[in-house]
């Protein structure tokens, strides 16, 4: 069998940001401005990226707009035939910082939203005034012509308000919403239990989103992401482990996902040493799980193996310590009793959150008693977690 | 079910969205935000003709003449297929 090419790139190219979401996607070892790529770099993974098949690039972090090559690097991919998507927070884009992006040939943007009411959405990114910000950069990006992409982050905080946020996005004249639930790696599973919303909740979003679809189809594009743990099936997790997407960090790591600097199976590639063809056809990081064949019970003789790929494999090495285990989301899996203490622990959560900061993060075992603790020592270890995370930021 | 586009209908693809051949892949597809279509044979030959100026009868009219094909089967055709891709926001009809 051949092996196809990838479809996707997503490049992290900083992990410097403004905002400091406690449910970031980032790793929490972040990559400090020192570490990161040159432009150099950046321009021939682009021109590789093409060469190898990608037909899109999807300029994230932290923070796309904290590099002041962003607009070289658009157009770069321009150049090369990519479809270029920028994933941003929006509050560094004013006219004089999108106009660049513009003239580099940049099509389409997608704004993250923390909440549609001033003061959550201050608490939730912790930065002040930014939802004024992220409305006006919504507004600059319609006048500029491109096409806008409002991404809504729920949690149990907000999720009451997605009708609003849907009516919001119409208002702003965009062309897609994400309504997206927070999924737990990395700086959302240190506060897991503060922003998994219950049954209830997540039934409310959901028919709110069914709703709207109803009524704007054709007009609107609503994508849905549901918070896994309350699945009964593992989401197919990046389409497959080395299927479609490549992730590159902001230090050059070429990864299967944008979590995948946890697994320690083998050893993580970089493009310093490597090339994006070598590395995607050729590394063990990207061939150990990649199709069926490293697939255990209860997965191997499942019907639904090639549907879901078994699932994410960072979240089974960090709920099971086995990163070829099932998807413990997976009702089939014999760790699903994990995922139900999971949301048990959640419904009576209130830990204080835990801040995506630049040596902000709580060590490693301290997020798993963190998050496996009971509620009498995680008020203990908690406030004591938040309190050395916030030290740790100021020197 | 998508309503097909009327005859007069004038289909165009939106700044955000690309309709480019794969080299790769040896294949014509339509980029979109987080999305992506491969339409098959037919579809990329009505596509071809997509430029914003265009009907939908005359892009029909020129498929039937080039194919020797009976107009109203192709226009039926025409119309449900641009129809599809614009209810996923793939183009704009003016």
């Amino acid at each position: 069998m051949t092996l196809s090419p990838p479809l996707g790139l997503l490049a992290e190219i900083t992990h410097r940001c403004p905002l400091q979401c406690p449910y970031c996607s980032n790793p929490l070892e972040l990559v400090a401005r020192s570490g990161e790529l040159p432009t150099e770099t950046w321009l021939d993974i682009i021109d590789q990226a093409a060469a190898l098949g990608i037909l899109q690039i999807h300029f994230s972090g932290g923070e796309p707009m904290a590099r002041s090559d962003l607009a070289q690097l658009i157009a770069r991919a321009d150049q090369c035939g990519l479809y270029a998507n920028l994933i941003t927070s929006g509050v560094q884009l004013t006219p004089e910082t999108l106009a660049p992006l513009v003239a580099a040939g940049l099509p389409h943007v997608q704004l993250s939203f923390q909440d549609i009411e001033t003061a959550a959405a201050d608490t939730m990114s912790g930065y002040r005034g930014s939802l004024e910000k992220k409305l006006a950069a919504a507004r600059h990006v319609t006048a500029a012509g491109l096409s806008l992409t409002a991404n809504f982050v729920i949690q149990r905080e907000n999720c009451a308000r997605v009708p609003e946020m849907i009516q919001l996005g119409l208002a702003l004249g965009v062309h897609r919403i994400e309504i997206a639930h927070v999924q737990y790696h990395g700086w959302s599973m240190v506060n897991r239990s503060r922003l998994l919303p219950s049954r209830e909740q997540l039934d409310a979003v959901t028919a709110a989103v069914e709703q709207a679809r109803a009524a704007h189809a054709g007009r609107l594009v609503i994508d849905y992401v549901i918070p896994d743990y309350y699945a009964d099936y593992p989401k197919a997790c990046m389409a497959g482990w080395g299927r479609r997407f490549i992730n590159v960090s902001p230090a050059g790591n070429v990864l299967p996902c944008h979590a995948a600097e946890t697994i320690t199976a083998a050893p993580i590639p970089n493009i310093t040493t490597a090339s994006l063809a070598e590395i995607w056809n050729e590394s063990a990081l990207f061939n150990l799980y990649r199709g069926t064949g490293w697939m255990a019970e209860p997965c191997r003789s499942c019907e639904r193996r090639e549907l879901d790929w078994g699932g994410c494999r960072c979240q089974a090495l960090a709920l099971t310590g086995d990163a070829a285990a099932t998807d413990p989301v997976c009702s089939r899996s014999v760790d699903r009793p994990k995922i139900d203490a999971a949301l048990a622990e959640a419904a009576s959560g209130d830990a204080d959150l835990v801040y995506r900061r630049y040596g902000g993060a709580p060590s490693l075992s301290a997020v798993i008693a963190r998050s496996g603790a009971t509620k009498q020592s995680r008020a203990r270890d908690g406030s004591g977690l938040l309190r050395s995370a916030r030290n740790d930021d100021k020197k | 079910m998508t309503e097909p586009l009327g005859p007069k209908a004038i289909p165009g693809f939106p700044r955000h969205v690309r309709f480019q051949f794969d080299a790769v892949r040896e294949r014509w597809v339509v980029l979109a935000p987080e999305r992506m279509f491969v339409p098959d044979e037919q579809a990329v030959e009505i596509l071809k003709l997509v430029d914003g100026l265009r009907s939908v009868e005359s892009i029909a009219a020129e498929l039937a003449a080039r194919y020797q094909a009976p107009e109203d089967i192709v226009l039926a055709d025409v119309a449900v297929m641009l129809a599809d891709l614009a209810a996923r926001g793939a183009l704009q009809v003016a």
